[in-house]
């Protein structure tokens, strides 16, 4: 069988919405990409054209996180959190915040490694199904590359 | 700021079907229409809910355009309306899609990766535990 990974998209309660996606590598790799900013800004861009200028990891607990992307015509994006778990290579929980006016999620990413591939599993946890909708709302009438990772407050409207 | 242009698909349309959509019993409703026309009073019969609640939420799907009233004036069927749902489905589509742009990128780095470590475990092969 050949291998036609594609992310998956599950919304297994009302306050969450979890992405998984199979990838051909050991998950030491995986986790490498994921959490190493050298890689991170390589791949975590959304659509075309966005670059990716601050990409600061601080990667234990307690340590915190800062992600900006730029568009040529100067648009511009921001996100940070914090890291509540950091377990290598398997278990990275953070919490992730757009500005003021968004809530905070608690996203919890999961490696599990079978004959050398790797499964990736990202749940995005709202802290109130209030907080998901009016994070949906204001998502729903936004710029569409601005929101492009906003896709976890759409998403979760569909379960 | 820009405005959400997706065909000819408005934010305060799209708007209307998620919020129609962020709820369980309303999701139910549409998911017994989906498999034919029924009244208020078949649509209430799986639902531990009165009639006048299920005819709010009613009232919210059909505001929203995914429900729409048949002809027969006793029965009043009520029966799902595709479009607004097809056109929800595509907009989240293309966001599945930009996610899938980004997981198609860390696939190439992998691959970089898996070489890069490959190369090192040749020349360094002592160094392994």
């Amino acid at each position: 069988m050949t291998n036609t990974a594609t992310v998956n998209v599950t919304t297994p309660t009302d306050r969450e919405v979890v992405m998984s996606r199979f990838f051909d590598a050991p998950r030491e790799l995986v986790w490498e990409a994921w959490t190493n900013p050298r890689y991170v800004r390589q791949w975590l861009l959304g659509p075309e054209g966005w670059t990716m200028p601050v990409c600061e990891i601080d990667l234990r607990p307690g340590g915190s996180w800062h992600y900006v992307w730029r568009k040529a015509d100067g648009a511009e994006m921001a996100m940070t959190g914090s890291y509540l778990e950091v377990a290598p290579p398997e278990r990275l929980v953070s919490t992730e915040k757009w500005g003021p006016e968004w809530p905070e999620t608690v996203n919890t990413l999961v490696l599990t490694e079978s004959g050398g591939r790797t499964t990736t599993t990202l749940a995005i946890a709202y802290p109130s199904r209030e907080a998901r909708d009016a994070a949906l709302k204001t998502g729903m009438t936004d710029g569409t590359e601005r929101s492009f990772a906003r896709l976890d407050a759409l998403l979760d409207t569909l379960g | 700021m820009r405005t959400l242009h997706f065909g000819h698909i408005t934010p305060d349309r799209l708007d209307a079907t998620f919020a129609a959509l962020a709820d369980p019993t309303r999701r139910a409703i549409l998911a017994r229409l989906a498999s034919g026309q029924a009244s208020v009073t078949e649509l209430a019969e799986p639902f531990a809910m009165s009639q006048p609640a299920i005819s709010k939420h009613l009232k919210v799907l059909e505001r929203a355009g995914l429900v729409s009233r048949g002809r027969d004036a006793q029965r009043r069927p009520r029966r799902l309306e595709a479009r607004p749902l097809a056109e929800a489905n595509a907009w989240l589509e293309h966001y599945r899609q930009l996610w899938e742009g980004n997981f198609q990128r860390l696939d190439v780095l992998l691959e970089e990766l898996k070489t890069q470590q490959q190369h090192r475990g040749h020349t360094k092969r002592g160094d392994r535990p």
